[in-house]
């Protein structure tokens, strides 16, 4: 299934999702005709059981999918959706069409039937007509939302695509169930850093593929600049950490299952992309000089991407702080252990 | 080359099967080990402890049976390896033999050769050192100057080797010689298996900025070398060599050198880290996690009889950054000073590992040498 997938999706991006047609997406403005084409190929609902309308992919199916998105810049939150429509349909929910999103951070609660509260920085949230969120508390649980009516306030992460906050007031949600055993309420923030971190891996694809060839044109000195060891050994550092970005998330994609996310490899995944995209955008704008300071030049949707893709679903910091709780109270003897088995206990109870 | 030849390759469960065992093995030999020990794992050179695993069917083990290697997959051996050196067992002695001497001899050997090696590399009883640097060749491996000359029957060699670890504690050195008339560069070389033991060698340890003599200089002066020392074809050392490193630069210690520290590191801040030492430890956590999937990645495509070069060459790089940033974090989250003499066991691994850790980004290809190797991969060169 995954290369049906990944030709798929390619074909349909390399036509739609060009430079031109991300930049004009800029500060929120949805692409109607690209998001109508991806929904009608079923890609949002990929992950939903066949049962719920969904294809019942795997995780391991679509990491091609979500790097690809991270390539193109896609402005569009299809990784959202597919969490969406995964998270739904492993609470026994139907899948759900149409413009969807998750709520992964806020202060939502459920009373009487109805949900109140915050949802913060929601990836598109002003433009989609559904979210969903998981609401804490001693029953966590499921809720599909509409967005009709409700508050909607403007916000924007550092590349320009909308992160907004929707303000529920006592809405009735359209579907909801309780989070299943295995699951925890934070499994839309982990789910969200795993989709991060192949957008990221995706993104130093694009950045390293126009760093080489832009090493390749430019000509300094009488000969390309690709040709000075000081570029060549920058650009490997690029290539390194883009390659250990990729395995790292197609290693946490692989572990997650349909019933549950690899913890481990994923918070992994998300640190390991986070550091990449600092250290790589650093790269690609010193190989580019001034031309890649510009506007006008593609460089910047990838790599203003990777700077707000970064911090997104928990940066660096948190999710290594959270590892290194685990590693640390399990003490010297367990971390091996853990490293082989893939299995890091103690992960949850730490302090954030 | 493409990012995405590093593809995820979990260990095939047949292949996990050894693990409980090697660690229970480790678990009783190494008892008495203290940490310092644990951390010259790579360099902990213990033949008797060479024979036992040898006993075991844990050297060679991707050899064929009828070479007495167990036929197991190379995703087994690297299993066996990886516990070895997070354990910290001292492997020196038959580690080049395992890693490519016997697997270079099995593919390019005659049966004589086979026979007369491969057998007693499994045993742990027959010792290899690589004999490549010379002098004034170091990164310019092509421009060696120890030259074999023909005469009858017999090949006559005159030069000198550098760097060599083990040398003075191995039974048989694989070297990269000069064969060809007038030939220069990477043209008109060829390997060869020298007996340690011959007359005409001189070997002498150098020692390095430890005090430790783990590296020495060869001298060969008129040593007589039968036809059959010959490996592999006259003329095609450079590819043989070229081959071995895929090899020598994917391997788990590539980046498992300083896990001594890390398992000191954790145990010195204990259970109940501050935020930076959390964070950095977690960071590390993460780093070696991934590591370890892109070193699974080459071992699969070696497994599929790919010469994964390049992707060999991210790994070693990528790796060494890391080993080398270890002792750096470690004096970053604890203020604990190094001792090369008392002081607590994470005192002592971190004096060590200090010290040794220039060394990781030397051996086996310099830093410079391999983003080179990653550059023309990616088309700059």
């Amino acid at each position: 299934m995954r290369e049906i997938f990944d030709s798929t999706i390619e074909r349909l991006f390399l036509d739609l999702v060009t430079p031109q047609a991300v930049m004009s997406c800029e500060g929120g403005v949805w692409p109607e005709a690209m998001w109508d084409a991806i929904e009608e190929s079923g890609f949002t609902l990929a992950l939903a059981p066949e049962s719920a309308g969904g294809a019942g992919a795997a995780w391991a199916d679509v990491c091609g999918i979500v790097r690809l998105a991270g390539r193109f810049s896609l402005p569009l939150p299809l990784p959202e959706a597919m969490l969406a429509n995964w998270l739904l349909g492993v609470s026994g929910l139907q899948g759900c069409g149409g413009r969807l999103t998750i709520g992964a951070q806020g202060t939502l609660r459920f009373e009487n039937g109805t949900v109140s509260g915050e949802a913060i920085d929601v990836p598109w949230g002003s433009e989609v007509d559904f979210i969903v969120a998981v609401i804490a508390g001693d029953e966590p649980r499921v809720v599909l939302l509409s967005t009709y009516g409700v508050q909607k306030i403007h916000g924007a992460n550092i590349a320009g695509e909308p992160r907004d906050t929707l303000v529920f007031n006592e809405v009735v949600p359209l579907a909801t169930e309780l989070l299943p055993l295995g699951l925890y309420d934070d499994v839309l923030r982990l789910g969200g850093a795993m989709l991060r971190s192949a957008q990221i891996a995706g993104a130093l694809e694009c950045g390293l593929a126009l760093t080489t060839t832009y090493a390749g044109e430019r000509v300094q000195f009488g000969k390309p600049i690709a040709s000075f060891q000081a570029i060549q050994h920058q650009v490997s550092v690029l290539a390194e950490h883009t390659a250990a970005s990729a395995i790292a998330a197609e290693a946490a994609f692989a572990e997650s299952s349909n019933e549950r996310l690899a913890e481990f490899f994923s918070m992994a995944a998300k640190i390991c992309s986070s550091e990449a995209a600092g250290i790589g955008a650093g790269i690609a704008h010193a190989v580019h000089g001034a031309i890649g300071f510009t506007h006008e030049h593609a460089l910047h949707l990838t790599t203003r991407r990777l700077w707000a893709w970064r911090s997104e679903f928990g940066s660096l910091t948190e999710w290594s702080k959270k590892l290194g709780y685990a590693a640390c109270s399990g003490g010297a003897k367990e971390f091996w252990p853990a490293i082989t088995s893939g299995q890091l206990h103690n992960l949850k109870g730490v302090p954030a | 080359m493409s990012i995405d030849q590093f593809k995820y390759s979990r260990i095939p469960p047949e292949a996990e099967a050894v693990r409980g065992e090697v660690r229970a093995f480790l678990a009783d030999a190494l008892k008495d080990n203290p940490a310092i020990r644990r951390a010259n794992s790579w360099m902990g050179f213990d033949a008797e402890f060479s024979r036992k695993l040898g006993a075991r069917g844990w050297i060679g083990m991707a050899l064929p049976k009828r070479y007495g290697g167990g036929d197991a997959s190379p995703f087994a051996r690297y299993v066996v390896i990886e516990e070895l050196l997070a354990a910290g067992a001292p492997v020196s002695a038959h580690w080049f033999a395992d890693r490519q001497s016997g697997p270079q001899i099995l593919h390019y050997g005659t049966d004589v050769q086979r026979e007369k090696h491969l057998p007693a590399i499994c045993r742990g009883e027959q010792f290899f050192c690589i004999g490549m640097s010379e002098p004034n060749s170091g990164s310019d491996l092509a421009s060696i100057k120890t030259r074999a000359r023909r005469e009858g029957d017999k090949w006559v060699v005159n030069g000198q080797k550098v760097w060599t670890t083990n040398a003075h504690r191995s039974h048989y050195m694989i070297a990269l010689v000069r064969t060809g008339e007038n030939s220069s560069r990477n043209q008109g070389l060829s390997q060869f298996i020298i007996d340690l033991s011959l007359p005409g060698i001189t070997i002498r340890p150098i020692k390095d900025l430890t005090g430790s003599e783990h590296f020495n200089e060869v001298f060969f002066d008129e040593l007589v070398l039968d036809a059959d020392a010959l490996i592999g074809t006259e003329g095609q050392g450079w590819a043989q060599v070229t081959a071995e490193l895929a090899f020598e630069r994917s391997g788990p210690e590539r980046f498992l050198s300083s896990i001594a520290l890390i398992h000191t590191l954790i145990d010195a801040v204990g259970c109940k880290p501050d935020a930076l030492q959390a964070k950095e430890i977690g960071r590390l956590m993460a780093r070696l996690l991934t590591l370890r999937h892109m070193s699974l990645a080459v071992t699969s495509q070696l497994a599929a009889g790919q010469n994964p070069a390049w992707e060999a060459s991210v790994v070693k790089d990528f790796g060494a950054v890391f080993e080398q940033e270890i002792s750096e974090l470690a004096q970053l989250l604890c203020d604990i000073s190094p001792k090369i003499e008392g002081g607590s066991d994470h005192a002592q691994v971190l004096a060590y590992l200090t010290q040794m850790a220039p060394s990781f980004s030397l051996r086996g290809g310099t830093r410079e040498i391999l983003r080179g190797i990653i550059a023309r991969g990616l088309g700059m060169r």
